[in-house]
């Protein structure tokens, strides 16, 4: 069964219909890269996911089951729990500047259990070691690389082990040397029970990590399909003229 | 030397008066500035419209006519006559009218510092699934105050000269003190230098508050916002 479906999903800002009927699935240990040009949509996707914004219409199955329907009303709690289902990982990395590394990784879990603040502990020194940054635990933000912050916002979203993990468009606001780096710890993550969801606009890179490719235009999915069908076989004008540019 | 003696210890008790209603003012209008600032904010449009127009009404118009309102019309409107009787009375009318007129000045620091943080903090917070309220307290908060630490310092350094104006309803405060001695009290009259003496205890006061605050900045500066 998928982890996730979404059904019929719709957003509009006032009269610009920027998700217009968006319908796919996601079965577990799958990475989903989505592609497309600006403005096509892909982040108000990913923002409708993680619920910071509310779509007009669509729902969501969370295995099989209704995690969410556009059209009930829930209170701000049950958002919340709903949330953790769903990570989020920004192109602006926005990690909290007065915070170390570690505290930006164990806040949120502390907040949300207090009484397991040493496990969490452990857990944020693990994943710092994942990332390769164990030795800048105790550092400030504003003291690393663009590529470094990146890393740390990726450990700080996977310390709520959320079930699919999303990325906006991860490396765009980095120095083209400081990619590298980070796409490499989000391969290092693709294992049969991370579930992620990858907006990119690294077309080697998305070739490389991706089950499933959604090509995005307009507020729809124009095309879907495995790398090699996606990549080596466009079919859409559309998807080809994309790609042509890309190269 | 007695002249010495007698003016300091008068201006020392009117300086008294003057940091009491300078610390009542920040204790009161600091948490009160806060509420409005969330009021002037808010989604409901009368609690916003309602915050908005009291930030109006007590940033454009002039805190003596305020504080002459507060302490002179209660006497005419109530059937018990005033509440602000004798010293004491003069003095909570006072702080009663500096807390609502500070709150307002101090709502709209509030309100730019809460704005100029990034909405992708509060949204970084809410994918972790943090409350409204851990949002603010533990990530808004210190960022929001590192940001107005500039505007306040200028504002709390006004609050401590404005406290003179509570003289206008003849609050002993500090400059009422030193002028007693030009007009005539404790056997002198004609006496300048007090007046200019109490200069110097402005100046002092200013001066350790701009140390604090540069303390302040100092300690924060360890994150960029
Ligand atoms: N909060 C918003 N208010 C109004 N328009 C928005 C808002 N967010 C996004 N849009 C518009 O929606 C369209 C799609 O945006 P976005 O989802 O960011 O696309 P992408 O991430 O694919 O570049 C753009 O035209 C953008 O201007
Ligand atoms: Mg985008």
């Amino acid at each position: 069964m998928a982890i996730l479906e979404i059904k019929d999903m719709r957003k509009s800002f006032g009269k610009v219909a920027v998700l217009r009927g968006v319908d796919f699935t996601l079965e577990k240990g799958e990475v989903l890269v989505i592609i497309g040009s600006s403005g096509s949509g892909k982040t108000t996707l990913l923002r409708c996911l993680n619920f910071l914004e509310s779509p007009d219409c669509g729902t969501f199955l969370f295995n099989g089951e209704e995690l969410y329907a556009a059209d009930k009303e829930y209170s701000d709690a049950e958002i919340r729990e709903k949330r953790l289902h769903f990570g989020l990982v920004f192109q602006q990395f926005n990690l909290f500047p007065q915070y170390t590394v570690l505290k930006n990784i164990t806040l949120a879990p502390d907040l949300r259990e207090p009484n397991d603040k040493e496990r969490h502990l452990e857990t944020a020194k693990a994943l710092l070691e994942k990332i390769g940054l164990s030795d800048r635990a105790d550092a400030y933000p504003c003291q690393l690389s663009g590529g470094q912050q990146q890393r740390v916002a990726i450990a700080r979203a996977l310390a709520m082990e959320p079930d699919i993990l999303c990325f906006d468009e991860p490396t765009s606001a980095l120095d083209p040397e400081l990619t590298g780096e980070v796409l490499k710890v989000i391969r290092s993550l693709k294992s049969s029970d991370s579930t992620m969801i990858v907006v990119t606009h690294e077309m080697a890179f998305a070739r490389d990590v991706a089950d499933k490719v959604i090509f995005m235009a307009d507020g729809v999915i124009e095309e879907c399909g495995t790398p090699e069908e996606v990549f080596g076989n466009p079919k859409s004008a559309r998807l080809k003229a994309f790609l042509a540019k890309t190269e | 030397m007695d002249q010495f003696i007698t003016v300091v210890g008068a201006l020392n008790e009117g300086f008294w008066q003057t940091l009491k209603l300078f610390f009542f003012t920040l204790i009161g209008a600091l948490p009160l500035g806060l509420v409005i600032a969330f009021g002037s904010m808010s989604k409901l449009a009368p609690l916003r419209w309602l915050c908005r127009a009291l930030v109006w009404v007590f940033r454009g118009t002039p805190l003596m006519l305020q504080l002459l309102i507060i302490f002179f019309v209660p006497g005419y409107l109530l059937p018990g006559g005033t509440p602000w009787t004798g010293e004491n009375g003069r003095f909570m009318a006072s702080v009663v009218a500096f807390i609502i007129n500070y709150a307002c000045y101090f709502s709209e620091i509030y309100r730019g510092g809460i704005q100029g943080v990034p909405v992708g903090q509060q949204e970084a917070g809410q994918v972790l699934g943090m409350s409204k309220s851990q949002i603010f307290f533990k990530v808004t908060l210190l960022q929001m105050v590192k940001r107005i630490i500039p505007p306040m310092s200028n504002e709390i350094i006004t609050l401590v000269k404005d406290t003179s104006i509570a003289r206008i309803i003849a609050l002993e405060e500090l400059i009422f003190a030193g002028y007693s001695f030009l007009k005539g009290s404790h056997g002198y009259a004609g006496l300048l230098w007090p007046l200019f003496f109490t200069g110097v205890y402005y100046l002092l006061f200013n001066g350790i508050l701009t140390l604090f605050f540069g303390w302040l900045e100092k300690k924060l500066s360890y994150f960029r916002v």
